[in-house]
């Protein structure tokens, strides 16, 4: 035991070296550390994409791509993004990184099992993007792969579905080990509400992943089903009802923004305390608000239909159910906001990572409450503001929680620090650049601009441009962070270089094979800062 | 845990013959006209024999409570969200 605690898990000393050492580890923090490096680069893929999105839209009219291939281009984004980047996310990258430190176990309860996860997610990902270079064409139907669409286009569809199919088994099979892992493997003395609260993020996350995936398997085998045996599900030319395709899309759907946003949360919610030095205000609170979320989280899918023809009487029940899950995401900012007054606060780049996370999902929570209500759902469904909507929750919650973590986390991972002043200087970039990206499709939306359109008219001109050039500046921003992170230049980190009280810093950075060389008996709170 | 604990292979029988019997109702069923409650009554045929082979083939009987909790919490969801989704049918 002894012997296993002087290498870092970074050092190979099992039976391979190099590559095959990592392809084979069973070692939670190594599977946290593969899911992060595929997903950077299937992020940089989605965010390329992005951009040429941008330069067409830069003026009215086509400038270098086409209609269709635009179509392909924002379904392909959809899809890297959607499946492959935020879906895992937090969950696969710092869940497994981070969480059997923060419970103080050796390991997740299925190391192979967590293995396995990863292989599935890079087969799922190989087929989604394969349909890129196959059959009819990349797929032109949207990441949401509407019926009857989906069913009648001659492009690739089939090869995206199955890819996220796969992509859903990865998902499930990592909530499982989650799941399992809180409930076993926590330290003695850990009760459920002695855990800090990103494992209860992920604990209520882990939950959706294994109830709501299957759903959307199965529909997305019904898609492939129609598309083979012409069996009628969801083609009304078949006899099928496409209307079922949305409810049963956005049964997994829906939830799946809370598989994304749950974790993000959860990372928050252990960084502000320790750069307020404070105890987080309203512990049960914030805990028991992510299980509150999962479980309303799962009732409010069909606010995405309310134009699809179902009934009014659902559309009313749905726009009731959506207002109640607002509910316990503001009693998580209050907590935050809450746990910050008064505190000792260190500005240090993952605090203000934190701070742009909860300005930004604040932006994109209170508009979806616009879209959540009815009558102005029907204003502006489809437009630019959906859009805006959707990716200051996505990428300005989960992305820039995401980027939190990863600078929060990074001195352990690595064993090393990183310059903060070009830390902060990419947060500048990066929040300056979102907003001017996203703000004005907000405007955009309102006055009408419809979402996926590769053309628009000329009074959108302004709007558009504005929206392309912050677009540049995010992208900057992000290459700006990516190097100062991964050139390797900074000084060896401390254990606890950010003076955290949860069980990770307790250990040497970055932290050995199995973690502690004795599990940790817990006696008291985990945010002990009094 | 009481994972050691072991069943009568003679209540296996039992399931298995309940099984049979609630199968055979379930096809003597479609014969009968039962209009729009010929779903309701497969899905409740369905649910006693899951609830069968949950407790008998399954051992819920003999595990902690919680994964007894587990399971009726997962049940409910799912009865919920097909509630909501053909409370949408049938309000068209």
């Amino acid at each position: 035991m002894a012997e296993a605690i002087t290498h870092s898990y970074l050092e190979n000393t099992g039976r391979y070296k190099g590559i095959l050492a990592w392809l084979t580890s069973t070692d939670h923090k190594r599977i946290g550390l593969m899911y992060m490096y595929a997903m950077m680069v299937f992020f940089i893929v989605g965010v390329l994409l992005g951009e040429l999105m941008r330069l067409e839209l830069f003026r009215p009219g086509q400038q270098f791509i086409t209609a269709q291939t635009y179509n392909g281009v924002f379904t392909i984004h959809g899809i890297i993004m959607i499946f492959t980047v935020v879906i895992p996310g937090l969950a696969a990258v710092f869940g497994n990184f981070s969480m059997p430190l923060l419970i103080g176990a050796h390991d997740v309860a299925f190391p192979r099992l967590n293995l396995f996860s990863w292989y599935l997610y890079i087969l799922g990902a190989a087929i989604a993007l394969s349909s890129q270079f196959m059959g009819n064409g990349p797929p032109d139907t949207g990441w949401t792969f509407y019926a009857p669409y989906s069913i009648q286009t001659h492009t690739n569809v089939v090869a995206a579905v199955f890819g996220a199919f796969v992509l859903g088994f990865s998902s499930i099979l990592t909530g499982l080990n989650f799941i399992v892992t809180i409930h076993r493997f926590r330290a003695p003395g850990m009760t459920f509400f002695r855990m800090p609260l990103f494992p209860w993020s992920l604990y209520a996350t882990a939950w959706i992943q294994v109830l709501a995936t299957p759903i959307v398997g199965i529909t997305l085998l019904m898609v492939i089903a129609e598309r083979w045996l012409r069996i009628g599900f969801f083609d009304p030319s078949l006899g099928g009802d496409p209307i079922l395709y949305q409810h049963l899309f956005w049964i997994y759907s829906h939830p799946a923004v809370y598989i994304m946003i749950l974790p993000a949360m959860g990372v928050i919610t252990e960084i502000i305390p320790t750069f307020a030095q404070r105890r987080v205000f309203g512990y049960k609170a914030i805990a028991l608000s992510s299980l509150a979320i999962a479980l309303v989280g799962y009732f409010v899918w069909a606010h995405h239909m309310y134009t699809s023809g179902m009934s009014i009487t659902a559309r009313w029940v749905f726009s009731l159910l959506t207002f109640l899950v607002a509910v316990p995401s503001a009693i998580k900012v209050f907590n935050w906001v809450t746990t910050m007054y008064k505190g000792s606060i260190a500005v240090k780049p993952p605090f203000l990572f934190a701070l742009g996370f909860i300005i930004l999902f604040m932006i994109g929570g209170l508009t979806g409450l616009s879209l959540g209500s009815l009558a102005t759902d029907i204003h502006v469904h489809d437009t630019a503001y959906v859009v805006a909507h959707f990716h200051y929750i996505v990428f300005g919650g989960v992305g820039f929680a995401f980027f939190a973590a990863l600078h929060y986390w990074y001195p352990k991972m690595y064993g090393r620090m990183y310059n903060f002043k070009r830390a902060n200087i990419a947060f500048i970039f990066m929040f300056v650049g979102f907003n001017l990206l996203y703000f004005p499709q907000f405007v955009l939306g309102l006055m009408g601009m419809p979402r996926r359109y590769f053309d628009y008219l000329p009074q959108f001109t302004l709007g558009e441009q504005i929206s392309s050039i912050g677009g540049f500046i995010l992208l900057v921003g992000i290459i700006i962070m990516l190097v100062n992170l991964f050139s390797r230049k900074g000084g060896k980190a401390p254990d606890n270089p950010w003076g955290g009280t949860t069980l990770e810093w307790s250990i040497p950075s970055p932290p050995p094979h199995e973690n502690f060389d004795k599990l940790p008996v817990i006696t008291g709170e985990p945010y002990d800062y009094e | 845990m009481t994972h050691t604990e072991t069943q009568d292979y003679r209540v296996y029988g039992w399931v298995l013959l309940a099984l049979l019997i609630l199968t055979t109702i379930t096809i003597t069923v479609t014969w009968i006209d039962l209009s729009a409650l010929t779903v309701l009554v497969a899905l409740i045929i369905a649910s006693v024999k899951s609830f069968i082979v949950l407790r008998h083939f399954m051992h819920l009987k003999f595990e902690s409570k919680l994964f007894t909790v587990f399971v009726v919490m997962v049940l409910g969801i799912y009865t919920l969200v097909i509630a909501l989704t053909f409370f949408d049918y049938l309000m068209r």
